[in-house]
Formats: structure tokens, sequence, C-alpha cells
């Protein structure tokens, strides 16, 4: 599990954690039943303290993405499904957002935007069933 | 996790100081909780040495109060000494001994050395036990002073201003030693910086200086959470920084300007709409821009 903390940016290091293992699952990299890293090796990882990792995983567990195993680890939960879901939906919603506003700028209007979308979802799918 | 109830590893109320006519420390109180990494910030001068130096007892309250571990460090020298490993930065090491008689006599003063831990730390950090210390770089002088600092499980790490002056690998080592301090038995750590970079990596707790005076002090999460980032934009081009109530910091140029705030959200946000302009962001500032923005408030 590759994870990257940047602190040149605001967003407080427990969550761009909590953010990227949320990614991971939503993208199927991390799947239900993995395990994730143990605070300590995280943090040494990472560079970073270990509260810092216990925090983001308390999140995470709060979420429902996550669970303990008594004496054991953490590991990714099977309910991260319907979680998933909502997480895809979020990252998509983000390129719809960029994508909006370089339409905007370009001058292309929704309508416009939307019967391109269409029109390449069209030229798209023959290739993909191949 | 965040709610500690334990006393305070370093509690320190209402401590002043002056030499000759300047105030190094003007009515500054803190608390370090045990288990957690307190950072303290500010830049050169403003009085964070002088801090840690009451914290070690080489410099005696003339006003306020100053405990660690429960004891006053210049009444009770061995009980606060004998549980701290200190670094500073600038390492006055015995510059004639070799790295291990650095050890053997380092190991006379304290009965919870840990040789085999000592040893693991100089072959992890690579010195040579024949070197003598003055012939040692600048990193490898750190890293010997780190050493011994570690080496008998400390239960406060003090460090002031470690990572000065070193490479991106010894600094790397030293918040490896934080990070393992604290991971490890849960014991304390104490340190300065003006790296905000590492501060922001493995603090728990923030205390920024300036002129002698604590600014601003919680939580690291909570002092980033509180502050903002506002991107302002005036349909006016400002010729000069527009005076917007509230705010610390305001930079920018023509039509938009960055502003950075502490908590007073919706107050920035009338101030500038009578200044003539409306918030059209609001992010998250980093540390460092926290610092800068403090600074300047400070200064003005």
């Amino acid at each position: 599990m590759q994870l990257h903390v940047s602190t040149g940016d605001g967003v407080p290091i427990y969550l761009q954690i909590a953010h990227q293992i949320k990614y991971l699952v939503a993208s199927g990299r991390l799947v239900p039943g993995d395990e994730v890293p143990p605070i300590r090796v995280l943090a040494h990882q990472l560079l970073i303290n270990p509260n810092t990792v216990a925090r983001a995983y308390l999140e995470l567990e709060r979420e429902g993405v996550v669970h303990k195993r008594h004496g054991s680890g953490t590991y990714i939960s099977d309910a991260g499904s319907p979680l998933a879901r909502k997480e895809r939906l979020k990252l998509i919603s983000e390129r719809i957002d960029a994508l909006l506003a370089e339409a905007s700028h370009l001058e292309v209007d929704p309508q416009e935007l939307l019967r391109l979308i269409k029109e390449r979802s069209q030229s798209i799918q023959p290739k993909e069933i191949k | 996790m965040n709610t500690p109830i334990a006393a305070p590893v370093v509690e320190i109320t209402a401590l002043s100081r002056a030499f000759a006519s300047k105030l190094a420390l003007n009515q500054v109180s803190l608390r370090a909780q045990p288990g957690r990494v307190f950072g303290l910030v500010g830049a050169n001068g403003a009085g964070k040495t002088t801090l840690i130096k009451h914290i070690l007892g080489r410099l005696k309250a003339e006003k306020g109060l100053v405990r660690v571990f429960g004891f006053d460090p210049v009444e009770d020298p061995v009980a606060v000494l004998s549980r701290v490993g200190y670094l500073s930065e600038n390492r006055d090491l015995p510059a004639w001994m070799r790295v291990d008689e650095l050890l053997r006599y380092t190991e006379a003063f304290y009965p919870h050395w840990d040789t085999a831990y000592a040893e693991d730390l100089r072959r992890q950090f690579g010195l040579n036990p024949r070197a003598k210390i003055k012939t040692l770089s600048r990193g490898e002088n750190a890293k010997a002073g780190l050493l011994i600092a570690l080496a008998y499980r400390p239960e406060l790490l003090l460090l002031d201003e470690p990572s000065s002056g070193l490479d991106p690998v010894v600094r790397r080592d030293i918040l490896e030693a934080i990070i393992r301090t604290v991971a490890d038995e849960g014991r304390t750590v104490f340190f300065s910086s003006h790296l905000l970079e590492e501060v922001e990596r493995v603090a728990d707790d923030l205390a920024m200086m300036f002129n002698g005076q604590i600014v601003l002090a919680g939580p690291l999460d909570e002092v980033k959470e509180s502050h903002h980032r506002l991107i302002l934009r005036f349909d006016v081009p400002q010729p000069v920084a527009p005076k917007v109530a509230g705010i610390l910091s305001l930079s920018g140029s023509g039509r938009e300007w960055t502003a950075i705030c502490n908590g007073k959200y919706e107050e920035a946000v009338a101030a500038t709409a009578r200044a003539g302009g409306r918030v059209v962001a609001e992010e998250s500032p980093s540390l460092d821009e926290i610092f800068v923005a403090w600074a300047t408030a400070k200064s003005l």
C-alpha cells in the first residue's frame, strides 16, 4: 500500500491518509479482508506521528471502511461497498466539475457538453467490447 | 486518544524572563502531555532556546513556575535530568573523545543506559566507534548527540532545533527518532523548530512563539482547522492592501487578494464586503502560511 502525505497543502495529514485509503478501496486496489499496515509501520514509512495514523484509522473505522480484529490488525470491511460507490461517485463528480469549468471557459454550454459526452460514449463503446 | 488525563510532563505557568531590558519570555504558559509530541515553533530569537533552558533547569524561573515531571528542575535537577534526553542545536560533545569513549563516558551517568540499543543506534547511524568527535561531520556530530540522548530511553526527549543546518538524510534520522520515541512505550517529545514541514509531520500539539510570547497553542489539527485562507475579489483594483478587519494577513495585488484569518470566518466575510470586495474561495492554509500570517500580524 503506497500512500503519500504532503505538508504543503492545508489538508490535515490524518485526512490525507483517510482519503487515500478510501480512494484505494474505491479503485479496487484494496479489497475487503485486506489488512492495512500496523500504525507503527505506517508511521515509520510515512515519517509521521503514530497518533496521526491512529486518528486516520479511527476515522475510517467510524465510517465503516475498516474494522479492527481483536489482538490482530485493521482490515478493510465488507461493508465497504456502498461507501465505495459513494466515493466513486464523489471522485467522478470532481472530474465533472473540472470538465464543466473547462467547458465554460471554452464557451461550451452544458447542453452541448451533454451531447458531446453521449457522442463520445457511443464512439468509445465498440472499442471497449473488443 | 486525544484526551490525556495524566499529569503533564512539562508544565510552565506565566513564565517571564528579561535579559537586561529585553523581555525574552513574556507570560509563557504551556503544557506537554505524556505520550505526545509537542512542537514549539518561532522565528530565530523568539525565545525558544531560553524556554528550553528553563525546562532543563539551566535558567531559574524569575517569574512564573516551571515543572518537569512535577519537579522544579532547578531545585531537583537529578529527578528531572535523569529522565530527560537532550539534544541542543550546538552539540557540545567533547571533541577529543572517540565515539566509543563518548558512549562509555555517557553510560556512566545513566543507570538505565541500554548498551545493546546504543550499539544498534550507532550502527544504524553509521558512526565509526574509533573516530574522534572532532573529525566527525556536522551530520555525524548531530547523530552522535542524538544517540547519547536516546540510549537511556528517556521519558522525555527534549530537542532544541535538532535539524538546524543538517542535510535531509540526518533530518530523517532525527524524525525517525522522534517517531520511535512516541511509538514505543508512549514516551514524550518536546522539540523546537523553525522547519514547519517537520513540525507538521510529527507534532501532536503546537505552540507558536513571537517575541517571547505564545500567540497560538493547541492540538496541531485544531490549529490548522481553525485557520482559513480566503481569496478576496474586488470590483475595483486595489493599489494597496485593502483594510479588512479581523484578518491576520493579506497579500496580493489588483483585484485579487489572499487573506489568512483565524476562526473568525463570518466576520472576515462581512469585513470584506464593507471594504468593497467578496470572498470567492475558502481553503485550508498550510502551517507555513499560518506562521507567516501570524508573523505579519505580530510585526505590525
